[in-house]
């Protein structure tokens, strides 16, 4: 099927009318969007992050640690999606699955050597002072890696943003459906949507700095 | 529920349910009938243009993401504008891209390798960038010392040294891009993502979905382990 619409910069003018005129179908696309991809994410990081940070704690598992990212990286979103929806069939939960496979790696590898690589003297002079395995763990070694952890989790958030937008061919809803529908939408409001998605990426990278940086404040300021 | 309109030409019915064998007509789980039949005309094309896609891809990106190196590294206060740009880029969704350059670059080749090269971006950069940095100042003094020009002490010395790093980029970026080629499939219908969308769309015709889908694991983990092999024979002191 060819489309008439013309490839030219007058699409991007023609995208926005199409946000002003479809304000309630994008948000309501949005919505969608954002429940399955922090449904997700939030699944990712509950499984991940403790995983992470005590295996980085005792320096176990590096093994393990790598090649989950390594394997991880190698599943393309797609081929997870598609896989998705011969063991699951169509719909919310075989999409949350894949994008929870998704988002584990970085999380979990991030989270593994941002602990693991703390300065041996640092957690030694912890301890010399008397601290708990417990204290160190959280007043010493967590403040340390919480960066490098939000940097995992930054790049599984835009993972699965990303990959909840592919998730529309297999019932997804959220903004891919407009994306995978040009048919009805014409250019303009594929354009339109992706524009849409780019922005909830950059969205959620800016809620994950934001947080990052009230946690540092709090850690700092704790005693 | 939707499903993937094809912005171009259809492609051939696969499978053929009048006359498939009686496991493709059943859709049994996986049909090696299927697979022999259809790996010249579906199968091979497809890898063959995913390795095409993603060789252009990195060897584009790593081009451009080695001069911005280079560049950050002589010049420091470069670094946070290029990182910043890079960064940007990586942030915007595959699929989004995509879509966004359609309008400038139409359903063609042009568009796939415009954003699985601006996702190399970041990768590649932060890795030959941090690759050279981590060199010790003592010994490219030394090179220096020696009576070797700065461009001598680049070649010869930073980067040999800053090696592993770059081929670890190489290796995570050439990963990625494999992956990422399969989505290129919503607006080309080249590479393995497209047997998985014919597939999805032939009533979730198993075989080809599975095939298609193991062939892009199978070509990015070979791909990774080829890279490991090239890390070793370029550094060869690591092997003590």
């Amino acid at each position: 099927m060819i489309l008439a619409d013309n490839f030219s910069w007058g699409t991007f003018p023609d995208a926005i009318r199409f946000i002003g005129n479809n304000p309630g179908l994008l948000w309501h696309k949005s919505l969608d969007q954002i429940e399955l991809s922090s449904a997700a994410l939030g699944i990712a990081i509950a499984i991940a992050l403790p995983l992470g940070v005590v295996l980085g704690h005792y320096h176990r598992g590096s093994f393990i640690a790598i090649s989950v990212s390594n394997i991880g990286r190698a599943l393309p979103s797609l081929v997870l999606i598609a896989f998705g929806i011969l063991i699951f069939g169509i719909g919310f939960w075989n999409n949350a699955a894949a994008l929870v496979v998704l988002g584990v790696p970085p999380i979990l590898t991030n989270a593994y050597f941002a602990v693991d690589t703390i300065d041996e003297n640092v957690v030694e002079a912890a301890r010399g002072m008397g601290m708990t395995d417990r204290q160190v763990l959280t007043r010493v070694e967590l403040p340390l890696a919480l960066s490098l952890i939000f940097g995992g989790i930054r790049i599984a958030a835009v993972f699965v943003i990303a990959t909840a937008t592919i998730a529309a061919i297999a019932g997804g809803g959220g903004l891919g459906d407009i994306i995978v529908n040009q048919a009805t939408y014409r250019l303009s409001g594929v354009v339109a949507a992706s524009l849409c998605v780019s922005f909830l990426a950059f969205a959620a990278a800016f809620v994950l700095a934001v947080t990052r940086k009230v946690l540092t404040r709090s850690f700092v300021s704790h005693d | 529920m939707s499903f993937y309109n094809p912005q171009t030409t259809p492609p051939p019915v696969i499978p053929n349910f009048g006359t498939g064998s009686k496991c493709e007509v059943e859709n049994h789980t996986f049909c090696w009938g299927w697979v022999q039949h259809h790996w010249g005309d579906t199968l091979q094309p497809a890898l063959l243009d995913h390795l095409e896609l993603t060789a252009i891809a990195v060897s584009i990106g790593f081009a451009i993401a080695f001069a911005a190196a280079l560049l950050a590294y002589r010049y420091r206060r470069l670094d946070q504008p290029i990182g910043l740009v890079s960064d940007f880029l990586y942030t915007i969704p595959s699929l989004a891209l995509f879509q966004l350059l359609v309008p400038i670059t139409g359903l063609t080749t042009t568009t796939v390798e415009v954003a699985l090269v601006s996702y190399t971006l970041l990768i590649l950069y932060r890795n030959i960038l941090d690759g050279l940095r981590g060199v010790p100042a003592e010994v490219s003094e030394a090179a220096r010392g020696m009576g070797l020009t700065p461009l001598q002490t680049l070649f010869r010395v930073d980067l040999p040294l800053a090696a592993p790093a770059i081929v670890a980029g190489l290796r995570i970026a050439t990963v990625s891009t494999i992956s990422i080629a399969t989505v290129a499939a919503f607006v080309l219908p080249k590479g393995l993502g497209y047997p998985i969308f014919t597939g999805i769309k032939q009533d979730e015709f198993k075989t080809e979905i599975i095939a298609a889908g193991g062939l892009a694991i199978l070509l990015a983990l070979t791909a990774d382990a080829l890279l490991v092999v090239v890390q070793r024979a370029l550094t060869p002191w690591r092997r003590a």
